[in-house]
């Protein structure tokens, strides 16, 4: 936790060294930390001048690609258990943890701060244990873990348009939601037992 | 035979040796105002039955019988209990935001449920950590109801 809390204090006055000194030091380093950002967010189709026109914007961009990559994890994680694949489940939960352990929450409002700290928490979590667990209990994680996503996009919104599904039977007929981005079911929660159960509860733009 | 001798003995000094060596041991007087039992105002009976089977990895107060003060098998419980407290510490449940208390209760009923827990390597010398079907069930109901009242 220590480790954690130092690591992040020096990402901080990293990051403010850097942008204090591509103030001062005008166009050489601005481009290139315009280069960088372009080189992150490559797959939005940005360019330099979108990204440098203000502030604002460039907060509202990290905010993107963080929680897109919050929700890109959460994907591959819920194909494999759709797949039924633990290891490759295991594999998505490591990096969905880690993913979530660098999320940065300062470009949002205090109470979204307050309460998306509280989310990371508790997916980061659930997260970790879908890295060392068998498939009943990754599943187990999923459904919790679902449930701090769903919350999580109430805030970030999403670019692409999301699923909330529903299969009525897992957990002894007390069901399990899952998110995806298509509108087909694919079941997470039984894999090829029950590939077809489920609904379709919501859609989430 | 000398060579057997001189290793007993070289074991035997490092069993001994390995006694001095200082522990962290979890240990404390105090239970904080943090605490679960605290918190919920937990009837005794159920207070007892998470004191016996869950309080000493799972909070800030062990209670260590003689054997877990010998070396190694105290290094071995220390591992335990730091993983335990990290995972689920009973003494400082009101830090846990509603969110985290809620997806702590959901582990601890199944997790009980399914007897994961306590810990096998527990309940073997602590057989009085081990749950009656009623006393598992009195638990469980008692999660839910913990776990309804705060949604």
């Amino acid at each position: 936790m220590k480790k954690v809390r130092v690591t992040t204090a020096i990402m901080a006055m990293g990051f403010i060294g850097l942008t204090a000194m591509s103030c001062k030091d005008g166009k050489a380093e601005h481009s290139e930390e315009a280069t960088m950002h372009t080189e992150m967010n490559h797959e939005e189709g940005m360019n330099h001048d979108e990204m440098d026109a203000s502030n604002t914007m460039m907060d509202s961009d990290t905010q993107n690609s963080q929680s897109k990559q919050v929700l890109a994890d959460y994907m591959s994680l819920k194909d494999a258990l759709v797949a039924t694949d633990e290891k490759a489940a295991a594999n998505a939960g490591k990096k969905l943890e880690n993913t979530l352990k660098n999320f940065k929450v300062d470009s949002y409002t205090s109470d979204d701060q307050k309460e998306l700290k509280e989310i990371i928490e508790t997916a980061t979590e659930h997260a970790e244990h879908i890295g060392r667990s068998d498939i009943a209990h990754q599943r187990e994680h999923f459904q919790m873990l679902t449930k701090d996503i769903t919350d999580m996009v109430a805030i970030t919104g999403t670019a692409n348009t999301l699923y909330q599904q529903f299969c009525p039977m897992y957990a002894g007929n007390k069901g399990g939601a899952w998110l995806s981005m298509e509108k087909e079911i694919r079941n997470p929660y039984f894999g090829d037992k029950m590939m077809k159960c489920g609904k379709v509860q919501k859609e989430i733009n | 035979m000398k060579i057997l001798k001189i290793i007993a003995l070289i074991l035997l000094v490092v069993f001994v040796g390995i006694q001095f060596i200082p522990i962290e041991r979890n240990q404390s007087d105090l239970v904080p105002k943090t605490d679960f039992l605290t918190v919920n105002n937990t009837p005794d009976n159920i207070g007892k039955l998470l004191q016996v089977a869950c309080y000493d990895c799972h909070s800030n107060n062990t209670a260590y019988p003689w054997y877990n003060k010998v070396q190694p098998i105290a290094w071995f419980l220390e591992d335990h209990i730091k993983e335990g407290k990290k995972e689920l510490n009973f003494s400082e449940w009101d830090e846990y935001s509603n969110r985290r208390k809620n997806s702590k209760l959901k582990s601890i009923i199944s997790q009980i449920r399914d007897d994961k827990m306590p810990l096998f390597s527990y309940t073997l010398l602590h057989r009085d950590a081990v749950y009656s079907d009623s006393e598992k069930e009195e638990v469980i109901n008692y999660m839910k109801a913990i776990k309804g009242s705060l949604q």
